[in-house]
């Protein structure tokens, strides 16, 4: 936990007499701890000398900011004009249904997480997924399982030796 | 005059021309890596480069641009020769070495994989020939897309970069103001307000501190060309800023990003670090005595943030909510003080103007809508990407001379144009000339530029459904009409989608949808309703056909919808459906013919994606109602009958 505050600490420093600085350093507290932690945001809100719950507004409202962690291996599907043309949807709820989570979840064990995002413009590839920052391109319900293989076999050769 | 360090402006430039004129007689690869691109493997295309260059023992440089604007053809690649430069599309890792030992170390220019040849004309504009669609286009903002490196300054130099500045340093502002008021540009945003008359406001307030602030929060599903500019051209907008800020009176600059384009933001804080390295950015820019600084400031993700006073809002940490106008921005806004607030594409324009004067520009275009437009060309086309043509093209020419017409044959249905706040053009339109005026007519507006075509696959009624879910989503909840209005509006339209509505509601939806538009304070709460109102009055046909025959005709919405395997074309012996159904709801054993068990059935669209093209025996049948019985006679016949 101290090791963590003193990443806090670290990033609340660069920022020290921005004017604008909530919401970049909620990206970066973000960044380094994949969401938003209540402590942090405590934290925050005292250093910049703003009530908590103004942070708490500023984090809710926002689409990038979350407020539990994400699975090991995040799944996001577009969303966007072309992808929800293409089938989009299709593709969505067949990942909710591989992965056994609903969207905005993350699975019980933390290995993979969904969310649905409004666009990454990458329309000629319509329907998108992202899973771990690989762009998977022209999905369809049946290419989902195949492409969520490598992760899970991933997930496998990690828990193979300590079991 | 006009130095700083130890170069002065003329000795970067000539640096820049000798580092071109290099560039172009040598041997040299370009990659487009745009996160599109990146997307389809430019990357890994890069790698192959290497690793093939280093087994040959070659050494040449392989130079990352931005994007071209043809996404179907990516990955991209040009090879560069001083006699001829070719483009080859698609290429992935394992075609590379055919290139290099073909074209790039051979004379064979490997014709099978080339896009094209490349010619640069008088005003030094590459293009490719072979492609009719560069007839009907005209670059401005996008002419060094693709071809420059957006990390490297001296390649815009080079290309008449940051001559705008120069010249606009020795120009008054008012006379700069005059120009652009003169060129009729109306900001590229979406609204199409007068650049020039929001400058003057601008300009004329008298406080000491005032900003420029520039609008990068793309936010519109299908809509990138701003990302586009930011990966691939930078320099171009940061100009242009840099040159506003010094016509209206401001020390400061922003530009506003999303979080979402990491790419974007990584190429212009390089552009931003270049372009204060050579004193065309900071302190006592080029000598003239005027400083002027742009910082990035990342957006954290919220649609209502393009909305200028939610920008400001989000940019002074709180949430993203809009405010009443007046007071304009331009008189109050960043904490209080004048702010010009422009979108990406309006700034990237502003160079050009200055350089080459206004009538130039404004001959472009149509009288009120002067210059270039740019879109993204999505949907059922043959060839999707980026275009940039003159204002009041007609989407005919955009369709099928440009995009290459719809794909796999089917019939254009429809255009969207401008996302949530724009509206579904029908295909009787399709003469219609694109500019901020007459979409506005349409009851469509220019938004952010984003095309999408449909064609006869794509449910109207669904696609209002899409947008009103997104703007529902988006809402910032400040106001009633907004907050609570969308969210009726998408449950009636939901009921309609599942059959379940009366045709009253037609009536309802349509006052309700008014309203919104009425009662709304900011753009996104009067624009949401444009979807549902351009689709009731074009596709109301549609509409009527889901509420009162329970039918999509389109095919679509899941609700009015089955999926059916028709009995004469079921190979039987096949069993592709059976094995990947998520949910073993199609029956028939081996060598029968298999049937759907409607109850189990998620419509998912599996059988159908995996059902052999030679049988195409898989079909979605509307209205539901209309789904003929599973046979059950003959030696086809299941042994089992179907269970509940």
């Amino acid at each position: 936990m101290n090791e963590k505050e003193e990443q806090l600490s670290h990033i609340l420093e660069k920022h020290r007499g921005e004017r604008n600085g909530l919401i970049p350093i909620l990206l970066e507290v973000q960044k380094e701890f994949g969401y938003l932690p209540k402590e942090a945001m405590l934290t925050v809100a005292g250093f910049l000398g703003m009530k908590p719950t103004d942070v708490w507004g500023v984090a809710t409202f926002f689409n990038q900011f979350r407020l539990t962690p994400l699975g090991k291996n995040h799944v996001k599907v577009c969303m966007g004009t072309a992808c929800h043309l293409a089938g989009g949807r299709l593709v969505l709820e067949a990942l909710e249904r591989e992965l056994k989570i609903k969207v905005g979840e993350t699975s019980g064990d933390g290995h993979f997480s969904l969310e649905r995002v409004a666009c990454i413009g990458c329309c000629m590839l319509a329907p998108v997924t992202v899973i771990k920052d690989k762009i998977h391109p022209k999905m369809s319900p049946f290419k989902v399982e195949e492409s969520l293989i490598p992760y899970r076999r991933e997930e496998q050769e990690e828990q193979t030796p300590t079991e | 005059m006009l130095q700083r360090g130890r170069l002065s402006f003329e000795e970067i430039r000539k640096r820049a021309n000798a580092h071109w004129e290099a560039l172009e007689k040598g041997v040299h690869v370009f990659v487009g890596t745009a996160t599109c691109g990146r997307a389809a493997g430019a990357l890994d295309v890069i790698d192959a480069f290497k690793n093939e260059l280093a087994r040959q023992g070659v050494d040449l440089p392989i130079l990352q641009v931005g994007c071209i604007g043809l996404c179907y053809a990516e990955p991209l690649v040009i090879i560069s020769k001083p006699e001829l430069r070719i483009a080859y599309h698609n290429i992935s890792p394992d075609l590379v070495p055919r290139l290099v030992e073909g074209y790039l170390l051979g004379d064979d220019p490997c014709l099978e994989l080339a896009l094209g040849t490349f010619e640069v004309d008088q005003k030094g504009t590459p293009s490719i020939p072979e492609l009719s669609r560069f007839e009907h286009e005209r670059r401005l903002i996008l002419r060094h897309c693709g071809y420059v490196d957006p990390e490297n300054i001296d390649d815009y130099i080079a290309n008449g970069g940051y001559t705008a500045i120069e010249k606009a340093l020795r120009m008054e502002p008012e006379e700069i103001i005059e120009e652009v008021k003169k060129s009729a540009l109306r900001g590229r945003g979406g609204a199409g307000f007068y650049t020039g008359l929001k400058w003057d406001s601008c300009h004329k307030t008298t406080d000491k501190t005032k900003y420029v602030v520039c609008n990068a929060d793309e936010g519109d599903p299908g809509a990138f060309m701003d990302r586009v500019i930011l990966e691939s051209d930078p320099q171009q907008m940061i100009e242009g800023m840099i040159i506003a800020g010094y016509a209206v009176g401001a020390q400061q600059g922003f530009i506003y990003v999303r979080a979402e384009y990491p790419l974007a933001i990584e190429r212009v804080r390089k552009a931003l670090e270049q372009a204060e390295e050579i004193g065309v950015l900071g302190e006592n820019i080029l000598g003239s005595g005027f400083s002027f600084q742009i910082k990035i400031a990342e957006g954290a993700g919220a649609f209502v943030s393009g909305e200028a006073t939610a920008l400001v809002a989000a940019m002074e940490g709180r949430r993203s909510e809009p405010r009443v106008r007046p007071p304009r921005l331009a008189e109050s806004g960043l904490w209080g003080c004048p702010t010009l607030l422009n979108n990406v594409k309006t700034f990237s324009f502003v160079p050009l103007i200055v350089a080459h004067g206004a009538e130039e520009f404004a001959s472009i275009g149509t009288e009120k809508n002067t210059g270039t437009a740019v879109f993204t060309l999505a949907g059922k086309i043959r060839y999707p990407g980026l275009t940039e043509v003159p204002m009041g093209t007609t989407l005919r020419t955009m369709v099928y001379d440009i995009a290459g017409g719809m794909s796999n044959e089917r019939r254009l249905k429809a255009v969207q144009i401008g996302g949530p706040s724009g509206g579904c053009i029908p295909e009787s339109l399709i003469d219609l000339p694109v500019d901020f005026d007459s979409l506005y007519e349409t009851g469509s507006m220019m938004g952010s530029g984003g095309m999408i075509f449909m064609d006869e696959d794509d449910c109207a009624v669904d696609t209002a459904r899409f947008f009103l879910d997104f703007t529902t989503k988006e809402s910032c909840g400040k106001c009633t009409m907004c907050r609570m209005g969308t969210v009726q509006l998408l449950s009636i339209l939901e009921e309609i989608c599942a059959g379940r509505a009366r045709e009253k509601d037609l009536q309802l939806l349509k006052e309700l949808a008014e309203d919104v538009k009425m009662g709304s304070l900011c753009g996104l709460g009067r624009s949401a309703p444009n979807p549902v109102l351009t689709t009731l009055r074009y596709f109301g046909d549609e509409y009527k056909a889901h509420i009162l025959e329970k039918r999509c005709p389109a095919l679509v919405c899941k609700d009015l919808i089955a999926y059916y395997i028709l009995p004469d074309k079921c190979d039987r012996a096949c069993e592709h459906c059976v094995l990947v159904c998520p949910t073993e709801a199609i029956k028939g054993g081996k060598g029968e013919v298999k049937y759907i068990d409607q109850e189990k059935c998620s419509k998912c669209g599996t059988c159908l994606e995996v059902c052999p093209h030679e049988y195409n025996a898989v079909a979605k049948i509307s209205p539901v109602s209309k789904l003929p019985k599973v046979p059950m006679a003959g030696k086809t016949q299941p042994k089992e009958g179907p269970k509940q």
